[in-house]
């Protein structure tokens, strides 16, 4: 526990109240009176209503379109079923700068909306909407279709023979069980949208602001900080209002779940129902989500003899080093990245699956989520003025990239593991402990076999989450070794063919590179399960 | 207990990790005197062999670290004042330059070679707290292929946006948070004054100009005249860019265009000068003078228009020819002092926002 309370404190907490004092502070005084003056301003409150609003219905239309996805995922069995896992999971790592620009393809001038109905979206608030699925689709199907696959289809089946309808059975004995898996998704969902930045700017255009967009405004461009200092502080209360909820809402809906190995519970659909509902999600993966993603690999086949690829091989001034060298850096910040959010989220998850956790601890579980819904600008400017002394000069240090992503990365940890974590039967654990092994032993032998797939799950998302990581990542300044998004976004900053060329080319490969780690993953986790 | 095993496994694991990719990044120390830090904006270039050429002369290495778009590098110097992170700051524009001073974020220095700089450009004379390195112009551009299809002059000036014949044509940036965005407005808040800009842009408004967040939007998205906007299928012809765009579209293109496919409306122009400065509290103040000198240099002043597609302000300064051919500097641009700017772009800001977006 210890650990990462450190971690938060140190990486977050501390930069975080740094940056929201020097905007609240001067001259040893601080200026609360500010607080009251900001959030009355009409232009302050009419982004508040917006960022509140546009976040709910993106929750509810993300939920209402991902769940049979998450269904299908989780309990059919079809051709291509581990490939379009991996793939769908591709928007939500992928920078907005990016993506934003190829899903305005769908919803945008000449796009297939637009061809076939007439129909522009784009500085709409559907296209927010409807990017927000786009990005966040693989959160409900991951973080509900994990869960729904290990649960023990001959539950429901036995409520059926007892005389249940197939709503009641699906009522009474799979939807309190998936309960806590769909609020952790939903409030995720709820999150990233709350705390939407890029797509709001892209699709939308300026006349939508949310909160964060307003943050960035006012550290970033305006510089006045203590207008987003109070802005910071509103967002956190917000923010930790949500997850003060979620968490009494999840640990209402506890119980312990029989969990089976996934593998054995998909089969191939059954009836014209089953099949319609297959057709129907791979219907809209293929429009909303593959779309999109096609689009960029056209635009980066343009030119001649993948000319665009061929020139990210060549050295280049802006960046020292050929723009290719960008994928072996993601990588390696990746990797670490992944690394300490497991450390830190593995620990803290297990601290706050014990039974005997208190109150405090438990608090600790909200806690933990909130950088994911502070403004990266916030906490980069913060770790320039919290972390600028000895021993703790990082400023410029690369380790600053992996621990601002492990950050980011270490919810995704705790929130994948706590679930499983918290259903294991403590009973197992008091079995083993009586009959004398060691809690070492225990937890390798009781906790470790069932958690293993969450841990590759939860690993999985940490590292492509660190992939395409851009706002913090942005922050730190090393030219010399630009990682992927960063060096896509400094690309698009240019005029030229070339330029716009090769953005789009390694844009492709953070795509491939991306699909081709969690694809691994996916075969990883079947080679496991089969162990128990 | 078992949670202790756990944690140095763990630990041991990450370490092992960070330590690959240790080995290839090398993070060092500022501050010894051999090494000069600079800090600048992301589109801070240059060719690697001229900086090699500054690394022998003078016997120091370069550290660069890039800090986000010219605003939020400056914002970040100023952040970080009392210990800053280098020597030198490249990159505050004549938009930012009163924000710069007026917090102390520079010291003095006269850097040699600041009798050669064009007097125009000259700036502070009395403390000599930052020296110009390089301008640009931030002008509309137009597509080429679409003026001459459709039979129409390109505009050429400020009024002729408003004119009925160029109606939904033109695309801008958000002046809140974009650079070109902010240089536009108060291109039109020279030129019309400052009780006559609001007026044009009623009329611009009202002749369909459109705005979005950013200038890679703008220009990627929108504009039909680039190549991000040709897949993308734009419909806007004219665009706020720089005068130094025409250039990258040729430079930036295999195999090279005849001519460059987007032409400069000159009467459309704001100046936008770029300074540098030795940082207060600076580490290596010796070596970042020397830096600063570098950047006056002419091997420097000729290498930077290709680099980072901006003018060199040093008198004699050879510019290339993809410059003198497809976009020259303007000649007579918009102007304002950078006092006028910082006492009045807040508010200008504000009322543009609620003008044009809302």
């Amino acid at each position: 526990m210890a650990l990462p309370v450190a971690f938060f404190a140190v990486f977050f907490a501390w930069p975080v109240a740094a940056i929201v004092a020097r905007g609240l502070r001067t001259d040893g005084r601080w200026h609360l009176g500010r607080i009251v003056d900001v959030v009355t301003q009409s232009d302050i409150r009419h982004v508040l209503w917006f960022t509140t609003w546009q976040a709910l219905a993106s929750t509810a239309l993300t939920l209402l379109i991902a769940l049979p996805g998450a269904y299908v995922f989780a309990r059919f069995d079809f051709p291509g079923r581990q490939v379009l896992r991996a793939v769908v999971t591709v928007p939500f790592v992928l920078p907005t700068v990016v993506v934003g620009t190829a899903f305005l393809a769908l919803v945008g001038r000449g796009g297939l909306l637009d061809e076939l109905w007439g129909v522009r979206l784009d500085t709409t608030v559907w296209a927010i909407l409807l990017a927000h699925v786009f990005f966040n689709y693989a959160v409900v199907v991951r973080t509900v279709g994990g869960l729904w696959g290990q649960l023990d289809p001959r539950q429901e089946e036995a409520a059926r023979m007892l005389g249940a309808s197939r709503l009641r059975a699906w009522r009474t004995v799979t939807l309190p069980a998936l309960g806590p898996a769909v609020a952790a998704a939903a409030l995720m969902v709820f999150l990233f949208t709350f705390t939407s930045f890029g797509v709001v700017q892209i699709l939308g255009g300026p006349t939508f602001s949310t909160l964060e967009v307003e943050i960035y405004r006012q550290t970033s461009e305006i510089f006045d900080l203590s207008t987003a200092a109070v802005l910071t502080i509103v967002q956190f209360v917000a923010v930790g209002a949500i997850l003060a909820v979620h968490a009494w809402t999840v640990r209402r809906r506890e119980s312990a779940l029989r969990l089976v190995d996934a593998g054995g519970t998909a089969r191939r659909p059954r009836g014209a129902g089953q099949w319609a509902l297959l057709a129907g999600v791979l219907a809209t993966v293929a429009v909303l989500l593959l779309l999109p993603l096609a689009v960029l690999v056209q635009r980066s086949l343009g030119g001649s003899d993948f000319g665009y690829y061929r020139a990210l091989t060549r050295d280049d001034d802006t960046f020292l080093v050929p723009p290719i060298e960008a994928i072996g850096n993601s990588l390696q910040y990746a990797l670490a990245a992944t690394a300490i959010a497991l450390v830190i989220g593995a620990l803290a998850a297990a601290a706050l699956a014990r039974r005997d956790a208190g109150r405090l601890v438990r608090g600790f579980d909200a806690l933990l989520m909130l950088p994911l819904g502070v403004s990266a600008v916030t906490v980069g400017f913060g770790f320039l003025i919290a972390l600028d002394r000895p021993p703790l000069d990082l400023r410029s240090s690369w380790i600053l990239v992996p621990l601002a992503q492990a950050l980011v990365g270490a919810p995704f940890v705790v929130r994948t593991m706590l679930p499983v974590l918290r259903a294991v039967d403590a009973r197992l654990r008091e079995a083993a402990a009586v009959l004398g092994a060691s809690p070492w032993r225990v937890w390798r032998e009781v906790d470790l076999p069932l958690v293993r797939r969450a841990l590759l799950v939860a690993a999985g998302f940490a590292f492509a989450v660190s992939l395409g990581e851009f706002g913090a990542t942005v922050f730190i300044a090393r030219p010399d070794n630009p990682t992927l998004p960063v060096a896509v976004a400094r690309l698009l900053g240019r005029p030229g063919d070339l330029n716009y060329g090769q953005a789009m080319a390694l844009s492709t490969i953070l795509m491939a590179v991306c699909a081709v780690a969690l694809l691994v993953l996916e075969r990883l986790r079947t080679d496991r399960s089969g162990e128990f | 207990m078992h949670t202790k095993t756990f944690v140095a496994a763990a630990v041991g694991l990450g370490l092992i990790t960070l330590s690959a990719c240790g080995s290839s990044s090398g993070a060092q120390a500022s501050g010894d005197s051999k090494t000069v830090t600079l800090v600048s904006h992301d589109s801070w270039a240059v060719s690697k062999s001229v900086l090699a050429d500054f690394e022998r002369q003078s016997g120091y290495k370069v550290r660069v670290l890039k800090s986000g778009d010219a605003g939020q590098a400056v914002n970040k110097a100023l952040l970080t004042k009392d210990n800053p992170q280098g020597d030198v700051f490249f990159g505050v524009d004549n938009t930012l330059l009163s924000r710069a001073l007026d917090n102390g974020l520079f010291q003095p220095y006269e850097a040699k070679g600041a009798d050669t700089v064009q007097p125009q450009f000259r700036v502070d004379p009395a403390k000599h707290r930052v020296t110009p390195i390089d301008y640009g112009d931030i002008c509309v551009n137009y597509d080429k292929a679409y003026f001459s299809k459709h039979k129409l002059t390109p505009p050429r000036s400020f009024d002729d946006l408003v004119k009925p014949a160029y109606k939904n044509l033109l695309v801008t940036e958000n002046a809140s948070t974009s650079s070109p965005g902010l240089g536009f407005l108060l291109g039109t808040a020279a030129q019309y004054g400052d009780d006559g800009w609001q007026g044009y842009w009623k009329k611009l408004k009202a002749n369909g100009v459109k705005v979005v967040d950013g200038w890679e939007q703008a220009y990627n998205q929108e504009f039909s005249g680039s190549a991000g906007g040709k897949k993308a299928k734009a419909d806007r012809p004219l665009v706020v860019s720089y005068a130094s765009s025409p250039p990258a579209e040729v430079v930036f293109a295999d195999p090279r265009p005849k001519t460059a496919p987007t032409g400069t409306s000159y009467g459309t122009c704001f100046r936008q000068i770029e300074y540098a400065g030795l940082l207060d509290n600076a580490r290596n103040a010796k070596g970042g003078k020397a830096f600063i000198d570098f950047l006056l240099g002419k091997e420097f002043q000729q290498d930077m228009p290709l680099n980072m597609f901006v003018y060199p302000v040093v008198e004699g300064a050879k510019v290339p020819k993809e410059f003198t051919e497809y976009g020259p500097a303007a000649k007579d641009p918009q102007t304002m002092a950078p006092t006028k700017i910082a006492a009045d772009r807040d508010q200008w800001v504000k009322s543009w926002t609620s003008l044009v977006l809302k």
